[in-house]
């Protein structure tokens, strides 16, 4: 098979098993369409990796004109719906934003389009095979996750109707606009697969259309539209005075001041995508939706496109004063979505700013644009799309069995949920622990700003961000491995199909970090001294070194299945007094007292109310910057 | 250049190097408070004392994460002493202390949890400080590897101030001594009980003890690379830090943890912006 | 090697003594005395420590307390009763509200009398003690397992006024 018949495949087969799943009619049917979906969208993702990895990047004119014509249909026709949806639920911001959007493509359309001519629409490298891997793999593996959370959360929410058809008809069909967003090199096309992601946050963000997800889905909406706005006014720009360049490559190989206005405002989008500050709080508010929701659109797949296209047009910020401006955005977002993360005691909270906060790394990297940067930004894509894949599963899969979401109940899971406190763990570990992935990519990314001019402003903000974020993973680790009186295994009810996703998931987390030297060398450092001349790695000293930390990690834990004595046991010290072994104590006055601990929160230090307003001031007035600067520099230059 | 060699030395040689720097300490101390003081040998009688008693635990995991704690600890010494990169070394030095962390967080008691809170703030508290040391470093030698910056002829200190100083403001920290020993303190300074080693005894005890050698002469390995250019001013350098340790020690009282967290980021935001700024600036 | 006798490190308990037995413990402590030569340290905590220091006769909700502290240590470990409170109750012996001394709940390995017990007869105790503690160690050793000195049944009752 040819390459571009793969792509192909991959942007149309999801379509098909999306189109399956609504007509459906039993849990059986839909169990084994989209088992036998997963497999094959896996089996034609690694036939494409391994025919496409080393072919360096490969561009295919496939017909333009009829393609267009639908798509603006299609865009029309959303455009219809989002404003129905405005008008029906009164949220005038949502219609004003649409409305606006729509006279931009419209007036693009009318007077523009035919002036426009790409001459490749699809393009593949090997960044868009690694997105493609993640986006595949791990998507698939989230709507298999789903198909057994989903019948449970049913039974859970009786207020709640159920429209799985509809749910994953959805999924499938964002996972196809994924996969045209990251195979799209005509700028139109990124647009249209955009926008369609933006239709199915806010659709699946409203699932249970309670009041809340209600408000919050609107909430993604704008936020996403104000991004989609900013994206028609670039595209219009570029099809008048931009010279009707409308290819990443024409844009790319344009030189930088020409580029540099459109770049801006794509990369504005970008930001209201990945929920950088001051646009945080759709993310946030979007975790009221089903797991499989929060685990895919909104941690490793659709919140990457925002960032994949930051990535994509870092050579044009490369070195500006936009660059700097946007990767400021991403480092502040760093460095307060961390802090704030360390007061929130919902777990999916916790999961939601931190993903906030390593997309800021990523826009931080990308702003700096050096080719180790971009090499840090890449590796950190890969590895937060794993592991925070997989601790939302866990979280989802726990919630279900411990009827919350909050890490003060999690307590003394590893007693009651062993195997799911162990993924848990192994996702958490992932997120901050050396020799663990996000570590490494940290360390690359430490590595990647000194060597930038003023870089070490941001290797502060990095610094003071990671010690952050070991101290909120590890309390909230401490919780789960604690050993509590209370240990009822609730385990065996753990649905199949939610065993399936988690075990390859995590299991997919340490092997990515054992073969993270073939990854580098096999795709990324080529992707790199394509598009930067030079490649980076890290030196095989430590590559080895980190292989042995690698082994003890997972050698370590096997230990406890040796023989050994065992030892004597006593209460813990509650300072002489009597305590019952479920750690009830005879507290003062005599009146028997229950022992409770909880983790530190730091509210008064680290709370959203402080934070987040600081943040949401500092990035509105950076990004203002930046649009000023590269509009001022693209305009006088 | 990785030098096994040296690996092996350190791992044989810290924890006797350690337990005498430790009962050095204690001779001294006593001798500031007016004491005698215990032998320069105690604290080998006290983990050899340890080894023999009966170990009791609360629950089995404990023991698991104390190993991984050891081991780990021993690793990132070994990894320093071998030439390796700084910055992983840091990172292996994080992984360890997580595994006491954890250790304590298992036994699920009070004064352990406690203590296991207040040392992951310790972590916050020092872990910019010890990241912008390891950047001063590469800024003025081009290098992160421990070899390197050790046998670099820049005079290090004379390059980063600043940042000398501010580590040593949170090696008071990473030594546990006061003012900022408070998730756990060398024997008499009790305040939540034993804090984050309160559930450990005998064997287990000994380990930690043990490690916290190691973790000692890897410190002070450290304070050397600011001085790396003349060995004999470093040695030098390296016991005059650790007696103006003792002294800062004897002369302080526990602080709370917002003092120590947030006079620590402070103290690494300053020197860092400054300290690195000059240095942009002048082109280094 | 002898190590138990080179580094015994202590826990010290009140049993509801007047406090005089327990001044005088600490003042073993300062520069004075400076019972940290013999490598003494005063722990906290019982999983930590070697040599249980009790004073004081003992009342109702001592008990439970002393018979806490003394089964978390870990063996070998000695006790000492500092004061004639701690011996034999003293003044206090006829009292509806005292226990009669600390070997009324757990076996005492050395008894230190005075009121209040001046530091050097505490320092003469503890050093004892050590002696004491050597020849345990060697039984701990050379026993077989579980034939270690019966724990006292800690004893769990209905807790006092009912579950709150």
């Amino acid at each position: 098979m040819e390459i571009v018949q793969l792509l192909l495949f991959l942007i149309l087969f999801p379509l098909i098993t999306a189109v399956f799943m609504l007509l459906v009619g039993k849990d059986t049917e839909r169990n084994w369409i989209v088992k036998l979906s997963a497999l094959g969208i896996g089996a034609v993702l690694v036939y494409l990796l391994i025919t496409g990895f080393d072919k360096g990047t490969l561009y295919f004119a496939i017909g333009s004109e009829p393609i267009g014509l639908v798509m603006f249909a299609i865009e029309l026709a959303i455009a219809v719906f989002i404003l129905y949806m405005g008008i029906r639920y009164k949220n005038y911001l949502v219609v004003s934003l649409i409305v606006l959007q729509t006279i931009v493509m419209i007036a693009f359309e009318a007077m523009f389009a035919g002036g426009v001519d790409v001459q490749y629409n699809l393009f593949v490298d090997q960044f868009s095979i690694i997105m493609a891997l993640i986006i595949g793999i791990i998507g698939s593996l989230i709507c298999v996750y789903a198909l057994g959370y989903m019948k449970q959360f049913h039974e859970h929410h009786h207020s709640c109707s159920d429209r799985r058809n509809q749910f994953f008809f959805i999924l499938f069909v964002f996972i196809a606009a994924m996969f045209g967003l990251v195979f799209s090199n005509n700028i139109i096309w990124v647009y249209f697969f955009w926008e369609i992601t933006t239709l199915c946050s806010f659709l699946l963000i409203g699932y249970t259309k309670t009041d809340e997800a209600i408000a919050n889905a609107f909430t993604a909406l704008w936020m996403n539209l104000l991004g989609g706005v900013a994206f028609a006014v670039a595209i219009l720009y570029l099809a008048t005075l931009g010279g009707g360049m409308m290819g990443l490559d024409q844009l790319l190989a344009s030189g930088k001041v020409i580029a540099l206005i459109p770049a801006a405002l794509i990369g504005f989008a970008g930001l209201t995508k990945a929920a950088q500050l001051p646009f945080s709080s759709w993310l946030v508010g979007a975790m009221v939706a089903p797991t499989p929701v929060s685990a895919l659109l909104h941690s490793s797949t659709m919140v990457k496109a925002g960032v994949y296209i930051i990535v994509r047009l870092a050579p044009i910020f490369q070195g500006t004063f936009s660059g700097y401006a946007l990767a400021l955005v991403g480092a502040t977002t760093f460095l307060l979505a961390s802090g704030i993360a360390i007061s929130q005691s919902n777990a999916k909270r916790v999961l939601a700013y931190s993903t906030i906060a390593n997309l800021g790394l990523v826009v931080a990297c990308a702003g700096i644009g050096t080719y180790e940067a971009i090499w840090a930004a890449v590796l950190l894509i890969i590895f937060h799309a794993i592991s925070k894949s997989l601790l939302f599963m866990a979280v989802g899969t726990a919630e279900h069995h411990i009827s919350s979401r909050d890490i003060e109940n999690m307590h003394g899971l590893i007693r009651r949920m062993p195997r799911v406190a162990a993924m848990m763990v192994i996702g958490i570990a992932g997120m901050f622990l050396a020799p663990f992935g996000m570590l490494i990519s940290k360390w690359v990314a430490i590595r990647a700003f000194i060597d930038a001019p003023f870089g070490f402003i941001f290797v502060i903000i990095l610094a003071f961000g990671s010690a952050i974020t070991v101290f909120f993973w590890a309390k909230w680790m401490g919780k789960i491995i604690s050993v509590t009186p209370d240990c009822e295994n609730i385990e065996g009810k753990v649905d199949r199909s939610e065993w399936i996703a988690l075990v390859t998931v995590a299991g997919l987390s340490i092997i990515t970090c054992f073969i993270f030297p073939l990854i580098s060398t096999f795709l990324v450092e080529p992707f790199l001294l394509r598009n930067y001349g030079q490649a980076a790695q890290l030196g095989q000293y430590n590559i080895i070194i980190m292989i042995m930390m690698l082994v003890l990690l997972v050698v370590l834990p096997l230990s406890v299945l040796l023989p050994h004595k065992r030892h004597k046991h006593v209460m813990p010290y509650m300072g002489g007094r009597q305590t019952t072994p479920d750690m009830h104590f005879s507290g003062s006055l005599g009146i028997q007292r229950q022992m409770e601990l909880s983790n530190y929160y730091l509210e008064n230090i680290f709370g959203e109310k402080k934070l987040r307003p600081l943040g949401i001031y500092l990035c509105t007035a950076i990004i203002a910057i930046m649009l000023a600067g590269a509009f001022a520099t693209g305009v006088f230059l | 250049m990785i030098s096994i060699v040296w690996a092996i030395v350190f791992i044989l040689l810290a924890p006797v190097a350690g337990g005498l720097v430790a009962g050095i300490d204690r001779r001294i101390t006593a001798r500031m408070q007016g004491r005698y003081g215990p032998p320069i040998l105690q604290p080998f009688y006290d983990v050899g004392k340890l080894f023999e008693k009966e170990h009791i635990v609360v629950n089995e995991t404990q023991i698991f994460y104390v190993i991984c704690y050891f081991i780990f600890m021993v690793f990132t010494g070994a990894l320093f002493f071998s030439g390796a990169d700084l910055l992983l070394t840091i990172f292996a030095l994080t992984l360890a202390q997580i595994f006491l962390v954890l250790g304590a967080y298992a036994t699920y008691s009070p004064y352990s949890h406690i203590g296991a809170e207040r040392e992951l703030i310790q972590i916050m508290a020092y872990e910019p400080m010890v990241i912008l040391a390891a950047v001063g470093m590469f800024v003025v030698t081009k290098s992160f590897n421990v070899s390197d910056i050790a046998a670099s002829s820049v005079p290090i200190v004379l390059l980063i101030p600043g940042i000398f100083l501010g580590f040593l403001y949170v090696l008071t920290i990473k030594l546990r001594k006061s003012p900022f020993d408070i998730s756990t303190s060398h024997h008499a300074h009790q305040e939540i009980v034993k804090g984050i080693t309160t559930e450990f005894s005998g064997p287990s005890l000994g380990l930690i003890e043990v490690a916290h050698w190691y973790e000692t002469i890897f410190l002070l390995g450290f304070v050397y690379l600011f001085f790396g250019f003349n060995p004999i001013i470093a040695i030098i350098a390296v016991a005059i830090v650790y007696l103006l340790e003792i002294l800062i020690d004897n002369t302080n009282a526990r602080v709370k943890w917002q003092v120590a967290m947030k006079s620590s980021w402070a103290i690494a935001a300053i020197v860092g912006v400054l300290n690195l700024g000059v240095l942009y600036y002048l082109g280094v | 090697m002898a190590y138990l006798k080179k580094s015994p490190w202590i826990i010290h308990y009140d049993a509801s003594s007047c406090n005089g037995c327990d001044i005088e413990i600490l003042a073993s402590l300062t520069p004075m005395y400076d019972v940290e030569r013999f490598g003494i340290i005063n722990t906290g905590n019982p999983k930590h420590a070697d040599i249980f220091v009790v004073t004081g006769s003992v009342n109702e909700q001592n008990r439970e307390i002393i018979l806490n502290i003394y089964n978390q240590m870990p063996n070998p470990k000695a006790i000492v009763a500092v004061g004639i409170c701690a011996t034999s109750a003293g003044v206090f012996r006829e009292c509806y509200n005292v226990a009669g001394g600390i070997d009324k709940l757990i076996p005492v390995d050395v008894y230190v009398p005075g009121c209040a017990a001046r530091p050097e007869s505490i320092i003469d105790g503890i050093v004892t003690a050590l002696g004491i503690l050597e020849e345990k160690r060697k039984t701990l050793n050379t026993a077989p397992e579980g034939a270690a000195a019966a724990e006292p049944a800690l004893v769990v009752q209905e807790p006092a006024g009912g579950a709150q």
